[in-house]
């Protein structure tokens, strides 16, 4: 099996956490490793400190998915949905300067949806371009299924749009007609083979032009259990050889309340151990930055779930904001967010990083352990385990700590309102965080503790505060003492 | 002759730009096509285009209430019978 990270014994961040500065960045160009490293949506070690957020200006969809129903929001793609208030542009630039004045560590805008964003292309580039004007220091992205795509890649060029995730889940028109039963193309409604041979060669035409013309390219693919499973790895290679730079496989989350065709016939998603081994096949030799939430933890969640009621439309548009202070303050944040990096990254490379490899033993020591972490940003342990509405999950190893990728907590679907009661939440977050053995949070309460005792996951909340990974090498270490690990000989050796 | 759109509209705004006569409006609960402008689109497209686009079967419908995109047409999801059909019956 292929290492994603090669244990770079050169530079010495065998631990993973140079993330996508060390061995995830092998099969990109220079250029796009060095764009990549400071980004503050795909670098791992600056997402911490940078909040995203998504406004819903594009309402209207051109395509439908199997996992889509277009009354509700939905659960498969980082996209409000119909129920949420879908804004103007002119709300839209409002909010975002509002935002990103409330909140400096605003730095990258998205448009998702809820439709399409170039299905709905005169009010996505509206946004864009009002922003280009007044908060140039925004990064700009967006989303989309790809069908128009080729038609506006100029237009994205001259937005300065840093970078366009595709959602592609195929590229066999076999496999596509079982997940869209229907595109709208030149006026008409396309059905079955014909509408998924031309979504396909729309998307990785848009995909080989964007490309071209340096933006950077995401591809997210739905994994949808029997249909595009083991396909998906096909996907993985071919976008990866044109050019994008990071391939992110979510989990199909299906659910016969949602009212979709996926949920209504049954479809399921993957466990939590399906879609890691999927990604960990995808992963390859290639930039597979598991961190990427798809920008679900959005700058207005970002300091609390109060914060979005501040910065509804109505107040929005009364507030008076005085962008070039809003813009002044941002830059100086990420310049002193740039510096602390900077200073990690020297420490991390000196004398220092025996502390980081922690044991170069001769044979690895001790197995293998993933464990789930309640963070709300910043690179810390630092969200009560009943906050989370997701889990960062690390494995730590002899060779040290890696980032796996994320599991929602169960409260994401559609509300807390579907999701019944608060015994069956807590019961299917548990079942998210399968195969972890320990969740780190800073708090916990009395009952989850107990019910994930039941289910052999050990709660901590002793290392409440503590930067993420070496609080897990900790961990990690504290349990390979007490023989836990499996090879009590070994470890012994190694104490 | 016009198309008219019903209840179950989400108001997702797709039809909206594509009507070749701005015969739709965006309104409250749901968005509505003005029956004086609408041409089923006939000298203009060889589908109405509002319908061709439509995600939500059964919410446009024509004057006799037929709806354009019946149930089952477009998600493949059985039928379960919406809310209108009993109405429809009648005809
Ligand atoms: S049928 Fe054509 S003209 Fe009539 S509302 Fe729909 S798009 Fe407009
Ligand atoms: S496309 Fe259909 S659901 Fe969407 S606004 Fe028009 S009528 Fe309503």
């Amino acid at each position: 099996m292929p290492t994603p990270f090669p244990t770079s014994t050169a530079s010495g961040c065998s631990s993973g956490r140079c993330g996508s500065s060390a061995g995830q960045m092998a099969g990109l160009t220079d250029d796009v490793a060095r764009r990549v490293q400071d980004h503050p949506c795909y670098s791992e070690e600056a997402h911490h400190h940078y909040a995203r957020m998504h406004v819903a200006v594009a309402p209207a969809c051109n395509i439908q998915c199997n996992y889509c129903n277009r009354k509700y929001d939905c659960s498969n793609e980082s996209r409000p949905g119909v129920v949420s208030e879908v804004l103007t542009p002119v709300q839209a630039v409002k909010k975002t300067l509002a935002v990103a004045a409330a909140i400096p560590q605003m730095s990258v805008l998205g448009i998702a949806g809820p439709g399409d964003a170039l299905a709905n292309p005169e009010r996505t580039f509206a946004v864009f371009r009002e922003l280009q004007k007044r908060a140039p220091d925004l990064k700009l992205c967006l989303s989309t299924n790809g069908l128009m795509l080729p038609e506006y890649v100029e237009q994205i060029v001259a937005a300065k749009v840093d970078h366009v995730t595709i959602t592609i889940n195929c590229i066999d028109p076999e496999v596509g007609t079982r997940i869209y039963p229907w595109i709208f193309w030149n006026h008409r409604r396309i059905h079955g083979r014909e509408a998924a041979e031309i979504l396909i060669a729309q998307q990785q035409k848009g995909l080989e032009m964007l490309v071209a013309r340096r933006v950077l390219v995401k591809v997210n693919s739905v994994m949808i259990p029997g249909i595009n499973d083991q396909h998906l790895k096909e996907v993985s290679r071919v976008v990866r050889a044109k050019g994008a730079f990071l391939h992110n496989v979510m989990p199909l989350i299906s659910d016969a309340a949602h009212g979709t065709y996926f949920g209504l016939s049954g479809q399921r998603g993957p466990t939590p151990e399906e879609l890691q081994t999927l990604q960990d096949d995808c992963a390859g030799d290639m930039a597979m930055m598991r961190h990427c939430r798809q920008c679900r933890a959005d700058a207005v969640g970002m300091l609390g779930e109060d914060r979005g009621a501040e910065f509804s439309i109505a107040k929005v548009e009364a507030m008076e904001i005085d962008e070039e202070a809003a813009m002044a303050k941002r830059l100086a944040l990420r310049e002193a967010i740039n510096a602390e990096l900077e200073v990690k990254r020297a420490t991390r490379h000196s004398a220092g990083s025996q502390v980081v490899t922690l044991h170069r033993p001769v044979k690895p020591v001790g197995r293998a352990v993933l464990m789930a972490v309640a963070s709300q940003g910043g690179g810390l342990i630092n969200q009560h385990f009943g906050h989370a509405r997701e889990f960062l999950v690390y494995e730590a190893s002899a060779s040290g700590v890696q980032f796996k990728g994320t599991r929602r907590a169960a409260q994401y679907c559609g509300g807390e309102a579907d999701c019944g009661e608060a015994e069956d939440v807590l019961q299917r977050t548990i079942a998210a965080l399968a195969g972890c053995e320990v969740v780190l949070c800073s708090r916990i309460g009395f009952e989850p503790w107990g019910s994930l005792e039941a289910a052999g996951i050990q709660p901590n909340g002793e290392h409440a505060l503590e930067p993420i990974e070496e609080a897990i090498e900790k961990v990690w270490a504290e349990m390979l003492k007490s023989g836990r690990l499996g090879d009590t000989q070994m470890s012994q050796r190694r104490a | 002759m016009a198309l008219e759109i019903i209840e179950g509209c989400v108001n997702c705004w797709a039809c909206l730009p594509l009507c070749p006569n701005e015969a739709i409006r965006e309104a409250r609960p749901h968005f509505e096509i003005d029956p004086l402008r609408c041409s089923e689109c006939v000298e203009a497209y060889a589908e109405p285009q509002c319908a061709a686009i439509c995600p939500v079967e059964g919410v446009i419908v024509d004057e006799l209430g037929m709806p354009l995109n019946p149930p089952g047409s477009l998600t493949g999801i059985p039928s379960v019978p919406p809310p209108q059909a009993s109405l429809q019956e009648g005809h």
